[in-house]
């Protein structure tokens, strides 16, 4: 049990030479699909992910799941095989993604104005290409940006973001794979980051209450961050879309 | 902020992985040069105020060091001799990953500021970076990232100079090509000035190159065929345990053997040290032997290999196929143990440079070491370590690394055994003492409200004289209904030690207090042990309070656990609190207090020993010193009082109480303390000792022990009885702490105590286990918050298992003390005591001199005499004439210090009585005593003079 492994050096850098309050590099694209209404790739650091949303349409399959005063959303989350070190069929409906479907359905719930599609559905599909930690986060990220992709009125950004405790001391964001494997618990929550709520949390095991706080509080910060990058993600598709079609005044991009 | 770059790395775990994993390349670290106008400087150690001065290079330089510098010659680097050193993070990293002793010495250096010391993470930094190409040992990639380090820092600061150390001479030559200035660290230490000490410290790993001498061992395996062997069953793996009496014999604990493996002669060996994991081959049935009876000493002077092979040949001979053991021999080293060893230079006429070195440790092989000041040497007890075991060379090569003091010193001694130990004593660090309330102290009005005020009781101290950390007071009161109020007040040293900070590790590591003879090495700073924490008569003082209430037969009828406020109104002594119960004249309150607690205890104590409770004895003397020349003066047996009986029930009652309460508190995570029920086959001696005096010691439950103990007395032999129990004690395990999330319920129980709960609670000044359960029942009680590491039961396993290791080894230093002490007494003695047989062996009689509590070996057959005496194995007696010897039965003897080797001092028997003709020797009159002990002196004085 003593594994006493320094997460973060003396000199102050982590393990890949990051320090304990920068994220992985994070690069985004949205529109990656034709055929869904809305979808985006992600990379956080080696973890990249897939999303793409269908929607809102009308309720298929079982017509009385519908609901008068909202639409439903579905979430179905899954990884490639090839997507770990080790190559590992994982079936659609194992308790692993069901339970990560979930937990992606209750984030992006929070901030889907659901209200505005009566009788109808969301699909929203999420997959995992490679796992290098973080890997419900980059999915909470993704499936944001194919939603704004696709053009669904959300109340803000929700953003995603992990974080632990290195040394007993020092909170450090966005956890590697790596570093989930050496470190202690991690915690992860996705929130709105502009009014700070926060939407979801979880943690892998039990943290002492004295550390929760600085913990949450480096979260946060996280899902700020990261919030900050999409948007400018969003805003630079938004024009390049905008060029092409001829209703955005960016003609310096044209001459480009 | 930085630029990434990811890169790929196979991985080989049973089958191939891919893993891939980032490398962050960063524009944000800094040379950590102050003189540097690009960089920003954030806090560095480097200094241009420091200069080296070398010889080899007449200008102030920057030292840059490769990695094997670091692990071969840490000795030299800890030496304040050079600064302004550059540690490079590929360097760290492999250093680390090769050995974490090395490691973690290295750091202590870095972060010591004067030394200057600076870490550069030249393999995240954008410049230095480089990527390891295909077919690159990781080696020649390691050495190729310094030289690049190297470069960089030559064109990032053109005006200072680097100087890269490196005993590697491929990477010297490639270095010396790039420009790079370079030197071995021999060269460089040879040119230093004033570095005539430090040339004996230097690792000698450069002395492969004699050639003319044939090979003494066989070769080990390389690692690979290891690695296969131990895979495919040919091989197995182990740790070597040398033999204490045959410097040729070992056994190898395997797995894969119930019993330990013997392994034997030189190619047996084949350059194991004591401790060392090694792989050994299993010889085949017919070659088995069983393990050799008789001793070998290395009794070479030189490094000659005659007598090697000469005793080789005795052990041939003596080897015997009877009862024979799995036998095999050393292939090869799977990893070594080697730490630095206490011991002498053996004395000898060798010249030159090279010398031989005698551990202390018997199981420790000579060291051969290379040294300048041999003839100061020789006075000194010196700490070697060993650096390489050539196959040519009789013994291991390694290098001397500090004297410690004048041989027969007792503080050089104490250093000895201190160090042998493992006990850390180290003056405390200025960060630690950084912790410590500042001077003066005053109690604060917050403290007062926090706490129960108790000012105004008559509290009491009773402790052995001298003591100046005092944790525990008492006091007893009269309340109403024939009610008594009994309180035990414990230093409350949690209040000052918070968890976590640089004491609070410092104290969690060393543990325990370890008291030798005339020194003790606290476990806190000596302004908490002696002071603040002490609860001193007539001071205030905060304490822990467990109160009980309890009714006139001792039934508690309430318990109630707070801190508070005490002044103690005496410190007492036993002796003093003893006179103050027996005079009767005396009525004030604390006498009357005292005389209460008093038969409190005894009521306590009756119930305790009813319900199966032992009463154990071990021989425990005091040596008394002489005050200026801090000589012994004598050795006694100590003394015992009814007052030393009655603090201690009311510790063990406090103790109980304690543990019943965080236990419920903390089920998963509460420190106990437990005595494991010991196995049958323990007691095999003291039955066998019982049934040959005719007592049937019945050994099914400790209740039945202690009865049949209790019966086992024989009216003209009145010492019968502590001896019986002397022996019971040695049958007994090693009573331990523990988590109690990590045992069951029934496993908890305390064996000696007859309790099913017990902890360590009264005595927080000198054992870190009490500071942890006055933690957990601080929180308990809600005066106190908790943190993480109290409530993990894996990190309290941690620490319990280095609680058990220092205090067994606190407990082993303190008897090596005692041992050295009494030597240190009877030098030039010559004195006839009173002993008892304690067991009675085929050629001699181990006899227990309970006056001085020593216990040794009386040899009644020497080797080429013929004994007067016949032994009887079933009766366990030996027979001369009509005089029989049986255990317990009491001798006189004479002891004589025997100091021919001068490391193992041991004590001489004779037998005065019962006079044995031919065998005894006459008593010895006062006349003759002083005679002899001129005799003595004197001859000592012919030795000096012959040896000089």
């Amino acid at each position: 049990m003593s594994k006493k492994k320094e997460l973060v050096s003396k000199i102050g850098l982590r393990l890949d030479g990051r320090r304990a309050d920068e994220l992985r590099r994070v690069r985004c694209k949205m529109g990656v699909f034709s055929q869904p209404d809305g979808s985006a790739y992600i990379e956080q650091g080696l973890t990249k992910v897939l999303a793409a949303v269908y929607g809102p349409h009308q309720v298929r399959g079982n017509r009385s799941k519908a609901q008068h005063d909202s639409a439903i959303v579905n979430c179905q989350f899954s990884m490639a095989v090839f997507s770990t070190s080790e190559r590992k069929k994982r079936p659609r409906g194992d308790r692993k993604s069901s339970e990560m479907s979930i937990h992606l359905r209750q984030a992006l719930l929070a901030a889907i104005k659901v209200e505005l599609y009566p009788w109808s559905q969301i699909d929203i599909y999420v997959e995992v290409l490679h796992a290098d930690g973080g890997v419900y986060p980059a999915c909470v990220n993704a499936a944001t940006l194919a939603l704004i992709d696709a053009g669904i009125p959300l109340k803000e950004y929700v953003c995603a973001c992990s974080a632990s405790l290195a040394n007993n001391d020092i909170p450090m964001v966005d956890i590697s794979h790596q570093e989930e494997m050496l470190g202690g618990p991690t915690l992860t929550i996705a929130a709105l980051p502009m009014s700070e709520k926060i939407v979801l949390m979880e943690m892998s095991q039990r943290f002492h209450i004295d550390h929760l706080p600085k913990v949450m509080a480096k979260a946060l910060k996280g899902c700020k961050d990261i919030k900050v990058i999409l948007d400018e993600a969003v805003r630079s598709h938004v024009e390049d879309v905008g060029c092409s079609t001829g209703w955005s005044n960016t003609s310096q991009k044209i001459k480009v | 902020m930085f630029s990434t770059r990811a890169f790929i790395k196979k991985n080989k775990v049973g089958n191939y992985l891919k893993n891939i994993r980032e490398h962050y390349i960063r524009d944000d670290i800094f040379c950590g040069l102050e003189s540097c106008k690009s960089c920003e400087v954030l806090d560095t150690s480097l200094t241009g105020g420091f200069n080296n001065k070398n010889n080899l290079f007449k200008f102030n330089h920057y030292i840059i060091l490769d990695t094997n510098i670091i692990l071969d010659q840490i000795d030299i680097l800890e030496e304040d001799v050079f600064g302004n050193v550059i540690i490079l993070h590929t360097v760290l990293k492999e250093v680390k990953h090769r050995s974490l002793p090395v490691y973690k010495r290295l750091m202590s250096i870095i972060e010591n500021p004067t030394r200057h010391f600076y870490i550069f993470t030249n393999d995240h930094h954008k410049d230095t970076y480089i990527n390891q190409e295909k077919g690159e040992l990781i080696n020649d990639f390691n050495d190729r990232c310094i030289r690049k380090a190297c470069t960089w820092y030559m064109k990032h600061m053109p005006n200072e100079k680097f100087v890269l150390i490196t005993d590697d001479r491929g990477n010297r030559n490639t270095a010396r090509n790039e420009k790079i200035k370079t030197c071995t660290i021999t060269d460089y230490v040879k040119n230093l000035e004033n570095s005539k000490h430090l040339q004996d410290k230097l690792a000698r790993k450069d002395f492969h190159t004699v050639v003319d001498s044939d090979d003494f061992y066989p070769p080990h395996l390389p690692t690979v065929d290891i690695i296969q062997g131990i895979k495919d069953g040919s091989l197995h793996q182990g740790t070597f345990r040398a033999s204490t009496s045959n410097f040729l014999e070992a056994s190898v604990n395997v797995d894969e053997f119930e019993e330990p493996v013997i392994v034997q002669g030189r190619a047996g060996l084949n350059r194991a040290v004591d401790g060392d994991f090694v792989a050994i081959k299993i010889l085949s049935k017919d070659e088995w032997i069983s393990p050799s009876d008789i001793i070998l000493e290395d009794e070479s002077v030189t490094e000659g290999v005659d007598e090697v092979l000469e005793k080789e040949k005795v052990l041939k001979k003596t080897q015997k196929k009877a009862n024979a053991q799995p036998t095999g021999m050393v292939v090869g080293i799977v990893r070594r143990k080697w730490r630095q060893y206490c011991g002498i230079l053996q004395p000898s006429n060798m010249d030159g440079l090279f010398h031989l070195f005698v551990p202390a440790d018997r199981k420790i092989p000579k060291v051969r070491i290379e040294t300048r000041q041999a003839e100061f040497l020789r006075t000194q007890k010196i700490i070697v370590a060993i650096d390489t075991w050539p196959r040519h060379s009789r013994y291991p090569t390694g290098h001397f690394v500090r004297a410690l003091g004048k041989i027969g010193d007792q503080a050089t001694e104490n250093e000895v055994v201190l160090l042998e130990h493992d006990v850390p004593h180290s003056k405390f660090s200025e960060e630690v003492l950084s912790f410590l309330p500042k001077l003066p102290w005053t109690i604060k009005e917050g403290d007062i409200a926090a706490r129960v005020d108790l000012r105004g009781l008559d509290i009491c101290s009773v402790d052995p004289p001298g003591c100046t950390d005092i944790d525990d007071a008492l006091h007893c009161r009269e309340i109403e209904d024939d009610k008594l109020e009994v309180g035990v007040h414990i230093a409350d040293v949690s209040h000052f030690i918070r968890p976590g900070n640089a004491l609070d590790i410092e104290a969690s590591n060393r543990a325990t207090t370890v008291y030798l003879v005339n020194n003790r090495i606290d476990m806190v700073p000596v302004l908490l042990s002696s002071n603040l924490c002490s609860l001193r008569g007539g001071e205030e003082r905060f304490a822990f309070s467990c109160v009980w209430i309890m009714d006139k037969e001792a039934n508690i009828l309430e318990t109630r656990f707070h801190k508070s406020i005490i002044k103690s109104k005496k410190a007492m002594t036993y002796e003093e609190a003893q006179m103050v119960i027996d005079d009767k004249h005396q009525v004030h309150s604390i006498a009357q207090s005292l005389r209460n607690l008093n038969s409190l205890a005894k009521i306590l104590k009756r119930g305790r020993l009813d319900k199966g409770a032992l009463v154990l004895a071990s021989p425990e003397v005091k040596i008394l010193m002489d005050s200026e020349t801090h000589d012994p003066i004598s050795v006694e047996a100590k003394k015992l009082f009814e007052t030393n009986s009655m603090v201690e029930e009311f510790m063990l009652l406090a103790n109980i109480s304690v543990a019943q309460k965080i236990l419920k508190e903390f089920p998963e995570c509460a420190l106990l303390r437990r005595h494991p029920t010991p196995p049958p086959n323990n007691f095999d001696p003291l039955v066998k000792a019982g049934n040959h005096l005719g007592f049937a010691i019945k050994i099914d439950s400790g209740k039945n022990l202690a009865a049949s103990l209790d019966e086992a007395i024989r009216e003209d032999n009145p010492f019968l009885n502590t001896m019986l129990r002397i022996l019971a004690t040695r049958c007994m395990m090693q009573a331990v702490y523990f988590s109690s999330g990590m045992y069951q319920k029934d496993e908890y129980f305390h064996y000696g105590l007859a309790v099913p709960l017990y902890t360590h609670f009264t005595s927080p000044i000198r054992r870190y286990a009490d500071i942890i359960v006055h933690r957990l029942l601080a929180v308990a009680i809600g005066a106190d918050c908790t943190y993480p590491d109290l409530l993990d039961k894996h990190k309290s396993t941690d620490l319990c298992k280095n609680l058990n290791y220092r205090n067994r080894m606190a407990q082993y230093a303190g008897r090596a003390s005692v041992a050295f002490n009494t030597h240190l007494f009877f030098r030039g003695k010559l004195q006839d005591e009173e002993g008892y047989v304690l067991f009675v062996k085929k050629n001699a009689l181990q006899i227990l001199i309970p006056k001085y509590g020593l216990e040794c070996t009386l040899y009644i057959s020497e080797e080429g005499k013929t004994s007067p005496f016949t032994y009887d194995e079933d009766h366990q007696t030996q027979t001369a004439g009509d005089i029989v010897l049986h255990a317990f039965d009491p001798v006189i003897v004479r002891l004589t210090l025997d100091s021919k080797n001068i490391q193992h001092e041991k004590f001489i028997l004779q037998l005065v009585k019962p006079h044995i003709e031919g065998f005894s020797i006459a008593p010895l009159t006062e006349m003759e005593t002083k005679h002899k002990l001129t005799e003595i002196e004197s001859g000592k004085k012919n030795k000096k003079q012959k040896k000089s």
